[in-house]
């Protein structure tokens, strides 16, 4: 098939290639953590709890136990007292988690006990069989009650529902209040979401008594995954070996899963036999811990009459259900893009971190950017109509300007660069932002809402994870690197290692494009693995879209390394030095006398087998590795919370036009642009993926998607039936145009693109639905959009004037 | 175990397969479990995600909404049968790979079934018509795009390769160049 060149003038950076990946897919033989097998293998089963808030008296197992094929049921007071609870973000060592409830539960769907049997079949009937006295206790869902003194307390040795609590306050926002011609607070609401990947949580799990290590395959996506078991379990680093080259079925960022794995690895130690765990579908809905943020902003804003927006005030209370983990520094984030891509000189930021008796909150794609996002643009848009200013002006005029970069916003990180203006011009331009206004006016005339919106977005890429010390005084990480091995055999083939698991974001193609571009080798015969965690090199895992930046710049590292060498045997063989030699598709050969040459199989024999050859000094063998720290990484956070958090920084601008049926409130996307600029592209075709999914994940937040709580804790929408997902009838046909600031901190201008789409999308779409409102005097500033909600809106807008009439 | 049993009869990807089974097994835990034809994925096991979707007398269907013991006697093709007996793939696979209408792979199997079906029906489907066949496949990584673009492509292609006469200037790989073509630097 057609290779298209690179535009970029790189060999293989860029063009057009297909992927190492998709055939292995395509043909059914990927291998995913539900696929492994073992001998003997035991499946696990699940009792949770139906209360949202209840002590565990007791269990009666007699009758599940006396099931044939079922070989043992654990409960939380046993897995409890032999393993430690898991990591929590924050400095709250009292709220602590553990697979199993620990006598106290404390969501709905919370596990209690978990069945063992032959069959997963089995291990399910004799769930059904077990008996267990509750106590139900109080509960509270409501996070504004949640965070009152007084509240019911979810884990009461904390002390407060509180895990988090700070006021950030950078710059002089008060006198900037004070001194602004205009002043506007309101609320924005982002609904309980999350990406939902189609393949649940699975975890398989196998104690090697020979060796003492701990076997694991699972499905995961975690930063620091085979330190916490580890850890958790009492084992030394060293005795737990978790397989990377498992294929992860979608992640997005929620496949923490650690519980699941501590759950079968101390079942599979204990029973001495392999045991897998692989969720249903209404046990990753409300206990695979999977949901995302939550969150109530209370925003203000200060800003001049002729659009300059002078300071704002972000207040934003998360509600992270029932235990901590990461969650609370999803909160943290944002602190890395505080002002969005806007010239605002002085930020307020107070973000609140509670807990509910709801499941669990996880990362979520963007980690906390995309809500975040969505009330910044919410925000522009008040202050548009609220001046009856263009929206577009008003975003050029605040925007930051190209000339402006390398920028430092008042939170202390510096965005490296990018052309927000150019990218939101291309972007109307390719949806025709002219011919859609005339055909909003024209639906408007015709009597249908109608509404044109367009976001200015950024992501924040290739985390160093700063949050941690930010948001806890005890934690002092500054390094959040990622490493990459690199050898040529004796064949002369060139092999990438490296040390975390995919899910879906093509690291093989990734890293093979940059070997063969370092190489000036095709990369169809580079091979890369992923290695398992005792072999592997120092990893933290594909969070923060970060690889393209730090995988992809340790594989160049090391690349160039092996590089320097075949120089050095090239020209010491040649006789002349290495700056008088010249390394060209793996050949070396001296740069005034080309024919004086030694190929690239020569390199590598002389390499491998003849050290008499080798230049003095030289390792032989062709093997590298390169540990790469995050850019602009490696400092702690000031005292007043200034801190470089993300080396990179991605832009998008979406324009959407979407017309609302006012009989039913069914929104209708009918054209959708994104201008996106993420640097340089290693693979167009992965980057575009990527988006056009990010912007179906958006479309999903925004429009359908939520986890519905009742009052009384239990969850509403724990099936694909109530948890709706947009499908390709809901998702519209996506343009993306490209534009290209290359980064100056990385390789070879790359900048991260895993959350693009979803970190501009609600807003985009948000924006649009109440330009479409707009002629009603109605707005909303809460996810989902639903049906419901948009009906119940127009439907009250359209009744207020008539009752109005009537008085 | 004392479980009821069943034995079934049926034609998979091709060979005749027989075996002795419990009763209540699904016809998705058989292929995957009992035949470990793992191209067969799981996703909802309440028929909504489409990951499960096989093909039944050739047609798509839910495989984790019915017992195994209901394909007896008929004819299963999974996505381990969409490819030649030599291993070439098929014109659709190809596809995919050439857009990249994919990801993390998990929902592929059951998309590529679904747009299997729909191109033995209807040679030359409109962009509309793909769309609402594989409406009932859902996919988080891809937003549909390239996935709507190799199902596409397949048509274009498999016609072409019908129809020799038919020989066309563009380019086959044209629909997804024009997508990815819009970047100008």
């Amino acid at each position: 098939m057609a290779e298209k060149t690179s535009p970029y003038g790189f060999r293989y950076i860029g063009a057009k290639r297909r992927t190492k990946e998709d055939p292995r897919f395509v043909t059914g033989r990927g291998r995913f953590a539900a696929d492994v097998q073992l001998p003997g293998m035991l499946h696990v089963a699940i009792v949770a709890s139906p209360y949202p808030s209840a002590r565990v008296k007791a269990f009666d197992t007699t009758a599940a136990l006396a099931l044939p094929g079922v070989r043992y049921v654990l409960t939380g007071a046993e897995l409890c007292a032999a393993i430690d609870p898991m990591y929590v973000g924050v400095d709250a060592p009292k709220v602590k988690r553990y697979p199993l409830a620990d006598g106290l539960v404390r969501y709905a769907g919370e596990w209690v006990a978990a069945v063992v049997a032959e069959t997963r079949a089995i291990a399910e009937d004799a769930v059904e069989l077990i008996e267990v006295d509750f106590e139900p206790q109080p509960h509270v869902v409501d996070p504004e009650v949640a965070v009152r003194a007084d509240s019911v307390k979810v884990h009461p040795e904390h002390g407060s529902n509180v895990l988090f609590h700070r006021k950030f306050v950078w710059g002089d926002v008060d006198g900037a209040f004070a001194r602004a011609d205009h002043r506007l607070a309101f609320r924005a609401r982002w609904g309980r979401s999350a990406t939902v990947p189609i393949e649940t949580f699975v975890a398989v799990a196998q104690w090697d008594a020979g060796n003492e290590i701990l076997d694991i395959w699972a499905s995961i996506q975690m930063p620091k995954y085979p330190d916490q078991v580890a850890r958790a379990l009492r084992l030394p680093g060293n005795a737990v070996r978790v397989h990377f080259d498992v294929d992860v079925g979608g992640s997005y960022g929620v496949k923490r899963g650690i519980k699941h794995t501590l759950l079968v690895a101390y079942l599979a130690r204990k029973l001495g036999a392999p045991v897998r765990f692989l969720e249903d579908r209404l046990e990753n809905m409300r206990g695979g811990d999977m949901h995302g943020p939550d969150r109530i902003f209370d925003m203000q804003v200060a800003f001049d009459q002729d659009g300059t927006i002078r300071a704002w005030k972000i207040k934003a209370l998360d509600d992270v259900g029932a235990y901590a983990g990461r969650s609370p520094l999803q909160l943290g984030k944002p602190v890395s893009a505080i002002c969005g891509p806007y010239r605002i000189p002085a930020v307020e930021y107070e973000p609140t971190s509670v807990m509910t008796h709801k499941t669990p909150q996880e990362a979520v794609r963007g980690f906390g950017q995309a809500p975040t996002n969505f009330a910044m643009e919410c925000t522009i848009d008040r202050v548009a109509r609220h001046l009856r200013m263009d929206r577009l002006v008003l975003r050029r005029k605040n925007l930051i300007r190209k000339d402006e970069f390398p920028y430092r916003i008042p939170s202390g990180t510096t965005y490296d660069s990018g052309d927000y203006h150019a990218v939101l011009d291309k972007a109307l331009a390719a949806a025709n932002y002219d011919e859609l206004l005339h055909r909003r006016d024209e639906a408007r005339r015709a009597g249908r809402l109608a509404g044109i919106g367009v976001s200015t977005c950024l992501e924040p890429s290739g985390g160093n994870s700063s949050f941690e010390p930010l948001f806890n005084p005890k934690n002092e990480t500054t390094t959040w690197m990622d490493s990459c091995l690199v050898r040529v055999d004796l064949t002369g083939a060139i092999t990438g290692v490296f040390g975390t698991s995919s899910a879906g974001q093509g690291h093989q193609t990734l890293v093979a494009t940059v070997l063969g571009e370092v190489f000036e080798r095709d990369p169809a015969g580079i091979r890369v693995i992923h290695a398992d965690s005792l072999n592997a090199l120092p990893s933290n895992s594909p969070v923060g879209s970060r690889m393209a930046i730090m995988l992809g710049g340790a594989a160049a590292g090391a690349a160039r390394q092996i590089k320097e060498t075949l120089i050095a045997i090239g020209a010491h063989n040649l006789g002349v030095g290495v700056d008088g030699v010249t390394y060209r598709d793996g050949d070396v050969f001296a740069t005034i006398h080309p024919e004086k040459r030694l190929t690239w199989d020569q390199l590598v024999e002389i390499a491998h087998r003849k050290y008499h050859r080798m230049p003095p000094g030289v390792e032989p063998g062709l093997q590298a590795k390169f540990v790469w720290e995050v850019p602009t990484g490696g400092t702690m956070p000031t005292e007043d919370g200034q801190v470089q958090m993300y080396p990179c920084y991605s832009f998008e601008s979406h324009v959407v036009y979407v017309e609302i049926d006012p009989d039913t409130g069914k929104p209708v996307l009918q054209r959708y642009v994104v201008g996106h600029d993420c640097g340089v592209m290693i693979n167009p075709d992965i980057v575009h993926g990527m988006t056009y999914g990010g912007v179906a994940h958006g479309i999903g937040a925004a429009l359908y998607e939520k986890f519905a709580f009742s009052d009384d804790g239990q969850l509403l929408s724990g099936t694909f039936m109530d948890y709706l997902i947009p499908s390709a009838l809901e998702v519209p046909e996506i343009r993306i145009v490209d534009h290209c600031t290359p980064s100056p901190l990385t390789t070879f201008g790359q900048k991260g693109s895993g959350e693009a789409g979803y970190l501009g999308g609600p807003a985009a779409i948000a924006c649009a639905i109440n330009d479409a409102l707009d002629p009603l005097g109605t707005e909303i500033a809460e996810t989902p959009m639903s049906h419901l909600a948009l009906w119940t809106l127009i439907r009250d807008a359209r009744v207020k004037p008539q009752l109005k009439d009537a008085a | 175990m004392n479980e009821p049993t069943s034995t079934v009869s049926m034609t998979v990807n091709g060979a005749s397969v027989q075996r002795e089974i419990a009763t209540r097994l699904s016809l998705v835990d058989f292929l995957r479990e009992t035949l470990r034809l793992t191209g067969t994925h799981v996703g909802c096991e309440h028929g909504i995600c489409g990951a499960c979707s096989v093909l039944l007398d050739g047609d798509p269907v839910r495989a984790c909404l019915m017992f195994a013991v209901q394909a007896d006697g008929h004819a299963i093709t999974t996505v381990e049968g969409l490819a030649a007996p030599d291993g070439t793939m098929s014109v659709l696979q190809d596809s995919f790979c050439e857009t990249h209408g994919l990801q993390c792979g998990y929902c592929t199997p059951g998309m590529l079934i679904a747009a299997h079906a729909l191109l033995e029906q209807n040679a030359r489907p409109s962009t509309g018509q793909i769309r609402d066949a594989i409406s009932g496949n859902l996919c988080r990584c891809t937003g549909y795009q390239q996935i709507v673009d190799a199902i596409q492509l397949a048509a274009q292609r498999r016609g072409d390769a019908v129809s020799l006469a038919a020989q066309r200037g563009g380019d086959a790989v044209s629909i997804a160049a024009q997508r990815a073509g819009d970047a100008t630097r």
